[in-house]
């Protein structure tokens, strides 16, 4: 984050308001009390109205035993707001691993939860960014828990201020606690739906000579499906003797290079567009199985081919003039 | 229009709760609390509405075993609506207890068919605790106490099902069970601290208090021997010294003058703060705990002394209450059972005992005539009277004959078969008609010594009528004619005196002497009950708590002193929560200690780092430390890795993290 001096106190009314994610705090997270807030719920009001009216019945009728049912309730009511508050305390957060993904799709961010405690949490849940999901941690355990959130737009997706809460035991009252945790993934430009084909190097062109579409006819062997590869080259037979998933792969031609190149593309296109067409024509690159390099203003990847090649290119297109990228990868 | 209203809120829940629907286990605990809160209630609501509540719980718990949902909300709606307009012609109207307590609990059924979403399911077992109070309206005994609490056991078990799912039912149980036993101390400090008020806050509707059994101000033949056959406690006393002879025993309630020859009523007296009478002679103290009958009269034991509290005395010797009776009040009391009552007695009352409506019971008169003719005084006429009855053949039976216009004549020279209020009737009229001031007083005789806590209990069936003479220079002389056919009603109680074969409740019958027995120890253990819990009102709360030293009224420091005591259980139930358990490990911790020792200089032990890789950074940053503190990451490496430790060296180890001097 760009420090900018110290913010006036509206700036931080408004980041405060506006949930501006603060800075990552170190792994572990550990819920410590003095972290745990407890308020009744909207059931927990109505419990509280129902147990006045009790009373105020007991009064008028002069009910002992009415007396003493009330304050059992509310005693018990009162137990619980500990038992809620104990639910969340001592539990302990670490960052987990979380694939990227493009924009548009869904993004399942992992925190690894930690009970340390020889007794069930039950009843947790963890909100972030509009998303929840239930869990429950039984004695001792570590569990990682994904949340699945909608990544709009490429950049880094920051989990930010995420709360874990609970309601248990009774649902009279929510203990919560917000921590914001190093968690995120790369969002990659959506790619451009009906791309055109990949552009052919000038020179190649110049040569007079087309040459064949290489790389999707030699076909040079097999390697572990990946979520980015193309149906189409699913080995299907493989499958179908009960082996893995497997994607078939084909030797493009030496020689027949792509130079992806953000100046080359149409004037008109406003940046957005040229980073998502990019997108496509890395996907589709790396599917023919041809090395390609890639030119964007301010950065240069140099030819390469591969799984790896490929995700460093998505990253290039998913920071290209990203100021958040300090807090990624 | 209700129908779209309908269909949006259905839609707007389903959307709301998908798949929290009212799950096997929760509904099995809402159930169970459901049924136990709804058992108490079906001895007094109507049988319809104990009836449809029972089919509306069966309904549920079929469609929970057969994993199916609400039924429409259409059925439901037309179900409420027929149930409401059932109240309505059961009870008339629709406010007020009763038909309050018959609604709600014929919602609590229709809620539980109706149940969608969580909230549903709290609505359910909120209706469920307000059930639980209005068991209290009708019945506070231990084992209906006892009750409540389970059935709120299962509520809170259901409010515990429905936060966690997936539990297991016994987790849950036990959670409700946690929770209760940790709110007990809010419970005990909040039932003794918490202020209590006198009185209703508004005026109770009218049913607040429905029929009980007990005299009332008139008295008819058969009246009485009603009483005769229940077993109820009518009232209980406690004596600070011995308690006086049962022949002592007369508990005076209402007075009876005016007789209209079949029924006696009460006239109304003269009401002040101290007797009407000198209260001299032996003086008797007593506690007399008194269970609600919705009248004023205390049924005090003759002769009332002067009472301290606000107490009403009346010209016929009886203490009432300043309102009625309408739950179980203590009083401290005193009695005079030699006193001379009446001497001074208006002439304007004498006349009313000696009147007698014209035309009724001509044998009896003339019986009369031959008694006062050539009598000397009353006391003459009197002992006439007692020694006529005595050798009239007269039986005292539970079962007495109906009688017809001349009541009187008939029993004394007809059936010759009565129950005491034809005695004690047939004597004032006698006496009249003799010339003789008499009047007919109703109450209670007698009582049965409960052995266990030695206090004395009166029943229903102890309910008595005698007489009461006027005799010039004597006041009012009390005759019990009863007595002179059955002496042992008198000195042996109802069972004794009655011929074998009448029917008496179960319990007093002779066969059943170990029922009997743990009917008094259940009556003992019942009046601790009353005694501690029911009877604990202001006046008992103003004595404790200015035990406690709080002046009454001081409203400030209770409020204080209610915090802080509601304070001290919350801080240790924080405590509780908030402990935690030390490593269990002491390698763990020796090691943890040398890692806090060096974080003042920055040198904390980073999670990944191994023994070796951190001592090597400790001793590179800090020379002087290296050899120290690589010997000692060999030690913790060789304990905890090694093949073998033990605690010599273990110690070894703490001993030289601990002597570790930072340069």
């Amino acid at each position: 984050m760009p420090a900018a001096g110290t913010p006036s106190p509206p700036a931080l009314f408004r980041r405060w308001l506006l949930r501006r994610p603060g800075r990552p705090e170190t792994a572990p997270i550990e819920l410590r009390s003095r972290r745990i807030y407890v308020l009744p719920t909207a059931g927990g009001l109505s419990f509280a109205i129902a147990m006045l009216a009790m009373l105020v019945a007991s009064i008028n009728y002069g009910l002992s035993l009415g007396y003493g049912l009330v304050f059992a309730l509310a005693g018990a009511a009162l137990a619980s707001i500990v038992h809620a508050w104990r639910n969340l305390a001592g539990l302990r957060i670490r960052p987990g691993r979380s694939e990227a993904v493009f924009a548009g799709e869904t993004a399942t961010l992992h925190f690894i939860i930690d009970n340390p405690r020889k007794a069930r949490r039950p009843a947790l849940r963890l909100k972030l960014r509009g998303a929840e999901t239930a869990f429950e941690l039984g004695p001792l355990q570590t569990r990682a828990i994904g949340i699945a959130c909608a990544a709009e737009h490429r950049g880094r997706l920051q989990a930010g201020r995420t709360v874990i809460e609970t309601r248990w035991p009774l649902g009279l009252i929510r203990a919560w606690s917000v921590f914001v945790a190093d968690v995120g993934c790369v969002v990659h430009p959506a790619p451009e739906k009906n791309a055109p084909p990949l552009p052919e190097s000038p020179a190649e062109q110049g040569g007079g000579a087309p040459s064949p579409k290489a790389g999707d006819d030699d076909f040079a062997g097999l390697r572990p499906h990946q979520r980015a590869d193309s149906p189409r080259h699913i080995a299907w037979k493989v499958l179908a003797r009960g082996g893995p998933l497997m994607t078939k792969q084909f030797a493009g031609q030496q020689g027949q290079e792509l130079s992806l190149a953000w100046a080359d593309l149409p004037p008109g296109l406003d940046a957005e567009r040229r980073l998502s067409r990019l997108s496509a024509w890395l996907l589709e690159a790396e599917r023919s199985g041809r090395p390609w390099s890639l030119a964007l203003p301010g950065t240069n990847v140099p030819r390469g081919n591969g799984r790896s090649h490929l995700l460093r290119c998505l990253d290039e297109l998913a920071y290209h003039e990203e100021p958040d990228r300090a807090d990624g990868t | 229009m209700i129908g779209g209203w309908l269909k949006q809120r259905a839609t707007r829940r389903r959307s709301a709760s998908a798949g929290s629907a009212l799950g096997r286990r929760q509904g099995a605990w809402l159930l169970g609390a459901a049924a136990l809160t709804m058992a108490p209630h079906a001895s007094w609501l109507p049988p319809w509405i104990s009836g449809l509540c029972a089919a509306l719980l069966a309904w549920r718990g079929l469609l929970l075993w057969h994993g199916r949902q609400a039924p429409s909300p259409w059925l439901l709606l037309a179900l409420t609506a027929a149930a409401a307009a059932g109240v309505r012609a059961e009870f008339g109207h629709f406010f007020g207890k009763d038909p309050g307590v018959a609604l709600l609990a014929l919602l609590l059924g229709l809620k539980l068919l109706e149940i969608r979403a969580a909230r549903d399911v709290r609505a359910a077992v909120m209706l469920c605790f307000f059930l639980q109070l209005a068991i209290f309206f009708e019945d506070q005994s231990f084992p209906v106490a006892a009750l409540a609490l389970c059935a709120s056991l299962l509520g809170l078990a259901a409010l515990v099902a429905q936060a966690d799912p997936n539990g297991r039912s016994g987790e849950h149980l036990r959670v409700a069970g946690t929770l209760m036993a940790q709110g007990l101390p809010f419970m005990l400090i909040l039932f003794v601290l918490f202020p209590r008020i006198d009185g209703p806050l508004w005026g109770l509707p009218a049913d607040a208090f429905s029929a009980r059994t007990g005299l009332s101000e008139s008295m008819s033949p058969g009246s009485i021997s009603a009483l005769s056959q229940s077993g109820e406690i009518a009232f209980r006393a406690s004596f600070a010294g011995e308690i006086p002879a049962r022949r002592q025993r007369y508990w005076r309630g209402p007075v009876l003058t005016r007789f209209d020859g079949r029924n006696w009523q009460a006239e109304p007296a003269q009401e002040a703060a101290v007797p009407f009478h000198a209260a001299d002679g032996k003086r008797i103290d007593y506690t007399l705990t008194l269970e609600a009958h919705g009248k004023r009269w205390l049924l005090a034991l003759d002769f009332p002394g002067a009472t301290g509290a606000a107490l009403r005395h009346t010209g016929d010797f009886q203490l009432l209450a300043p309102r009625p009776v309408r739950s179980r009040v203590r009083h401290e009391l005193s009695a005079h059972p030699e006193a001379v009552v009446g001497l001074a007695e208006t002439a304007a009352t004498l006349a009313a005992a000696r009147r007698l409506p014209a035309g009724f019971n001509p044998r009896t008169q003339a019986l009369a005539a031959r008694l006062a003719a050539g009598a000397e005084s009353h006391e003459q006429i009197l002992q006439r009277a007692v020694s006529h009855l005595r050798n009239a053949g007269l039986l005292y039976t539970l079962r007495p004959p109906l009688l017809g216009r001349d009541s009187v004549d008939e029993f004394l020279f007809d059936s010759r078969r009565g129950f005491c209020e034809h005695f004690a009737s047939a004597f004032t009229v006698l006496m009249r008609a003799a010339g003789v001031p008499a009047r007919v007083v109703t109450g209670y005789q007698g009582g049965e010594i409960n052995p266990v806590d030695g206090n004395l209990v009166v029943r229903q069936l102890d309910a008595h009528a005698w007489s009461e003479v006027w005799l010039g220079g004597r006041g009012w002389v009390r005759v019990d004619p009863t007595y002179l056919a059955a002496p042992r009603r008198i000195d042996d109680g109802l069972a004794a005196a009655l011929p074998a074969g009448e029917a008496l409740p179960f319990t007093l019958r002779a066969q059943h002497d170990w029922l009997r027995n743990m009917r008094l120890r259940w009556e003992a253990l019942s009046n601790t009950w009353n005694q501690r819990v029911l009877g604990y009102n202001p006046e008992r709360q103003r004595e404790l708590l200015s035990r406690l030293g709080l002046a009454p009224g001081d409203a400030w420091r209770l409020a204080g002193m209610l915090a802080a005591a509601t304070g001290v259980p919350f801080l240790c139930l924080i405590l509780w929560a908030g402990r935690r358990r030390r490593r269990s490990d002491p390698l763990d911790r020796a090691w943890q200690a040398l890692s806090t020792k060096l974080a003042a200089r920055g040198l904390a032990r980073q999670p990944w780092e191994g023994p070796h890789d951190y001592t090597q950074r400790v001793a590179s940053a800090i020379p002087e430390l290296a050899a120290a503190v690589r010997a000692i990451g060999v030690d913790y490496a060789s304990l905890r890795y090694g093949p073998h430790s033990d605690s010599a060296r273990l110690a070894a180890l703490r001993k030289k993290i601990d002597v570790l001097r930072l340069p």
